[in-house]
């Protein structure tokens, strides 16, 4: 679970950004993750995101709160300060920081367990404040770190490692967020760079809260008996190797413009991706979501921007807060003095 | 017929003439506007001269409840609650048995006497005082709500008579209050003299028992704690607040809110498109989804850099120490103001405790401790929550201000507030871009000074001050670690800083006494039955020292104190000795010198609990 630290070598035919910044400069520790794992591929889309569009390391801040996906924000941006914080409370950190300081870029990365149980509330709250941050949520249905149980994304009836059926239906936090007012809604797929990358920037770029629902395989607990490349198949193989993971190839996919394409994952299962067409309109509501819902009943997962309202106040906003953060005001303009003090305690009288 | 002869004739335990000492009690129903009434009664005293204090007991609920209010009235200033009661307004047909039995021998009963009262309620040894208020107000007042409203100035107005309180200081508090309403303003006043009116025409006024002005309150207000806590909080410099409405806390952020809307509110030079002027809030508050949400927040917005806290109560605590302990081992400055009710669980939240004090000193699981204040009164609460930004920075850990509902959410006549301008916010060790260049590399938990005390660096400086913050293993230079030595490195630097910290807390409170030979040690809201308890008890013959704890870890001086003595009282406002519990575990005194005096029913502490805890272990 350590971090290893990248050697940096210099190598001078980087490309540069606007700031002078290479693709390196965003990069971060080497991941612990398990290898193929699908959060790597999205913490990769994150670097190449950040690095077009030339935002400066120290005006980021990252944030997560407990899971394999939350271990991620190690895995980019060095330059920039991060928050690895409490299961399910990243979404409460990056609202007071947000309040302090609007001047930085706020990321937030997430998983369903963190983003769909115990931080439940957070996320749903900080979608009603449309606080001004990009939120990932790495969707591999299940609880990584402690072994592989059901998350709340898991699909009904798909089987635990163990071999039991998920009885409880999902949330759809796409679904979700639309139903409370989200303002932006995406979905990808960690495989599908040529989309994810595209939906990030643009979920960067969006003033208020931007929700991406990415869905990452698990290399590891997204298994079951049918599959003949099962951790359970391998242990039976090995000796004394309890820890052991087999190393799986990243899952890439290019999911085309309004077609459906089958994606086979880790576990043998096939996850059936739409991607929006050109035509699709995401500004209004109502027909976004009877797509959804149209889509939903036939098993396939639309991804792409599905939802954006850019007219929407944020936080700051909606609270006439300064351009600047609340940090920069300097002392003196926030303490009234001893002339104030001495007046209006008058009324405490 | 009982009533004519409980009304024409002394009794044998009549009170002696005495002037500004005594103490009422108003039985009311909640909800029926009596509270501003026993205000203005409080605040008439007050402006009077005279040492007064209010205490407020009421239930948890809007309307239709019993509820009471306690004036004390005392020349020498101890205003801690009294058990004794020389008058009781009965106000409430649905108590009048218990609050009739509660008043002294020889006292005073004031009852609406629209309706007479059952046979069963009349006592030989006190007077009653017989004012028709219903009467008077349908006679008077045609509106509904209004025959009800003013039967409460009605009782002020019978009151301003018996007491001698100054009446054209009740009219002009009424004018101040309805300066905007000439209706209400006309009603209250009507109904203020028509109490006045009948008390004088049907009783000897005033009773023996009364007020003369004095001038004791030339430097004084009045006020309750959560408005000082809030006004700390201002001129502390405190930009984002989080919070969750929780009683008794409430009116912190309320206050907060209104003090932030008129003081850090800057116009702006353009007008918008309708051409309204356009303003900039130098704050934000944000009502958080629960407690958890906002100590998060709290977190977020001081990694930043800001200034920020929450306010909460026992609830709310034991929400946040998951957070807490996530500041505590990274490091992270918070203020936490807790106003402590009656706990466990929802308890009562409308009764004051010293409920929380073992919950906070050690909040959130594996090994944490925290900074701890404890006021005493508005005053201490104001310069505190000041204190508790400074000291929040300088060590980078949560601090945890202990109010309590009786300093909260009572009003106190308390010495008036002062500000020094030239004070500087103590920021504590924070790199700046400057400081940066001059070092190679920053290691965000390495370099410590004498306090045990690392530099921190802010988001959005520089990317050489970047570093990752985690609640999981770390080591000095702020990496992941499972390593035992350097887990240990960290925690056993931690538990340095928060010993350190002792020399910066507020300094105990020490009262000597000749010839004295026991020690009482205590906290909060206390202080001011124990001091009254002290004085007493000297006049009788036991003479005790007295020492109030206002900060934990706890100073040397409170070691030394200790030391002193074969036998110390340990008072305090909870069942299980929390206080007591703490100094032993804190300290190296010895349990069995430890005596405990625990008064922890939901009303405030009076003299005679700390007496009578006191003299009966003496007498063991």
């Amino acid at each position: 679970m350590a971090s290893i630290t990248k050697p940096m070598i210099p190598l001078l035919h980087f490309e540069k950004n606007e700031i002078g910044l290479t693709v390196r400069d965003y990069e971060g520790a080497m991941s612990t993750l398990c290898a193929g794992c699908g959060h790597d591929s999205i913490s990769s889309a994150i670097v190449q995101s950040l690095f077009e569009l030339a935002i400066a390391p120290e005006m980021i801040a990252k944030l997560s709160g407990i899971g394999c996906s939350s271990k991620t924000p190690t895995y980019f941006v060095r330059g920039a300060h991060g928050f690895n914080s409490a299961h399910g409370r990243m979404a409460t950190i990056a609202t007071g920081a947000n309040a302090a300081n609007r001047t930085l870029k706020f990321i937030g990365i997430s998983g369903d367990g963190d983003s769909l149980s115990i931080g439940l509330g957070h996320l749903a709250h900080a979608i009603r404040r449309n606080l001004d941050m990009l939120y990932v949520m790495e969707n591999n249905g299940v609880y990584g770190l402690t072994k592989g149980q059901f998350s709340a994304s898991a699909d009904i009836n798909s089987t635990s490692k163990r071999g039991e059926p998920n009885i409880i239906p999902p949330i759809d936090v796409v679904q979700m967020g639309l139903s409370i007012g989200a303002t932006f809604v995406a979905r990808a797929f960690s495989g599908d760079k040529e989309q994810l990358i595209p939906i990030l920037k643009a979920g960067l770029s969006h003033r208020g809260f931007a929700l991406i629902d990415v869905i990452s395989p698990c290399v590891q607990f997204n298994d079951h008996e049918g599959s003949t490349k099962s951790y359970q198949f391998t242990r039976e193989h090995e000796t004394q190797a309890t820890d052991y993971v087999a190393p799986r190839e990243e899952i890439l996919a290019t999911i085309p413009q309004d077609d459906a394409i089958n994606v086979t994952m880790h576990s043998g299962s096939v996850m059936r991706f739409r991607s929006v067409s050109d035509d699709y309109d995401p500004t209004d509501r109502n027909s976004v979501m009877a797509y959804l819902e149209a889509h939903h009943r036939t098993n396939e997962i639309v991804t792409g921007l599905l939802y954006v309202d850019a007219n929407v106040p944020d936080l700051h906003e909606l609270n006439h807060t300064p351009d600047s953060s609340l940090v920069s005001i300097p002392y003196d303009r926030l303490c009234p003095g001893s002339e104030i003090l001495a007046d209006l305690q008058k009324s405490f009288r | 017929m009982a009533l004519d002869i409980a009304r024409s004739e002394r009794t044998e335990n009549d009170l002696p003439s005495r002037v500004n000492d005594f103490a009422i009690k108003l039985g009311n129903v909640n909800g029926t506007g009596s509270a501003s009434a026993n205000t203005l009664l409080m605040r008439a005293i007050f402006r009077m001269g005279i040492p007064v204090s209010g205490k407020n007991l009421f239930p948890s609920n809007i309307q239709g409840l019993p509820t009471w209010y306690e004036i004390r009235v005392n020349k020498s200033g101890y205003t801690a609650r009294a058990l004794d009661y020389d008058l009781m307004v009965a106000m409430n047909a649905k108590t009048y048995a218990e609050d009739i039995h509660e008043v002294r021998s020889g006292g005073y009963v004031l009852h609406d006497s629209t309706w007479p009262l059952e046979p069963e309620l009349i006592r030989a040894d006190v007077h009653y005082l017989e004012v028709p208020l219903t009467t008077l107000c349908i006679d008077n007042f045609s509106a509904a709500r209004e025959r009800v409203l003013m039967k409460n100035v009605c009782y002020a107005g019978a009151l301003v008579a018996f007491l001698a309180i100054d009446l054209e200081i009740v009219s002009a508090l009424l004018d101040e209050t309805f300066q905007r309403n000439a209706r209400l303003r006309e009603s209250n006043q009507l109904a203020l003299r028509l109490g006045y009116e009948y008390a004088r025409e049907h009783y000897e006024c005033p009773l023996p028992f009364h007020l003369e002005a004095m001038d004791s309150n030339n430097d004084k207000i009045l006020v309750d704690g959560n408005t000082a806590t809030a006004l700390g909080c201002l001129y502390a410099g405190a930009t984002v607040a989080a919070w969750y409405p929780i009683t008794p806390s409430t009116s912190v952020m309320d206050n907060f809110t209104s003090l932030c809307r008129r003081y850090r509110r800057e116009a702006l030079p353009e007008p918008d498109l309708n051409g309204a002027v356009q303003y900039q809030n130098n704050y934000l508050i944000l009502q958080a989804e629960d407690e958890l949400a906002a100590i998060g927040m709290v977190l977020g917005a001081n990694w930043m850099g800001a200034r920020a806290f929450t306010s909460t109560s026992g609830p709310g605590i034991s929400l946040m120490g998951e957070l807490l302990g996530l500041a505590y081992y990274t490091e992270i400055p918070a203020v936490i103001i807790d106003v402590q009710r009656t706990g466990p669980s929802t308890g009562m939240p409308t009764r004051t405790q010293q409920g929380d004090i073992l919950a906070c000193a050690y909040a959130s699981h594996g090994d944490t401790k925290h900074l701890l204040l404890f006021p005493a009164n508005p005053n201490e609460c104001f310069d505190f929550a000041v204190r508790a930004f400074d000291l929040a920075e300088r060590f980078q850990t949560p601090v945890i201000m202990l109010s309590e509902l009786d300093i909260g959410m009572n009003d106190w006549v308390v010495p008036t507030l002062a500000w020094d301008d030239a004070f500087v916010p103590d920021r504590g060790r924070v790199l700046d871009a400057t400081d940066l260049k001059e070092i190679s590399h920053f290691f965000r938990y390495a370099d410590e000074d004498a306090d045990f005390v690392t530099p921190r660096t802010l988001p959005g400086v520089d990317p050489k001050g970047a570093y990752f913050i985690r609640g999981s293993g770390h080591n000095k230079f702020g990496d992941y670690t499972e390593i035992p030595d350097q887990y240990q490195e960290v925690v056993d630097r931690l538990a340095k800083k928060h010993a350190a910290a002792k020399d910066h807390l507020p300094e105990p409170i020490v009262e000597r006494r000749v010839g004295s030979r026991i020690g009482v040690v205590s906290v909060g809201s206390c202080d001011i039955a124990i001091r009254e308890a002290l004085e007493l008890l000297d006049e009788s013959g036991i003479a005790a020292d007295f020492l109030r704890i206002r900060g934990f870890p706890f100073s040397t001086v409170v070691d030394e104190f200790l030391d002193e003595y074969e036998l110390c009282f340990v008072i305090e406002q909870n069942r299980d000795a929390q206080l007591r519990s703490l100094l032993t575990i804190e300290t190296s005194v010895a349990k069995e010198k430890l005596r405990s005096v625990l008064v922890y029913g939901g009303f405030p502490l009076s003299a005679k609990h700390v007496i009578d805890g006191i003299t009966s272990q003496l007498e063991d």
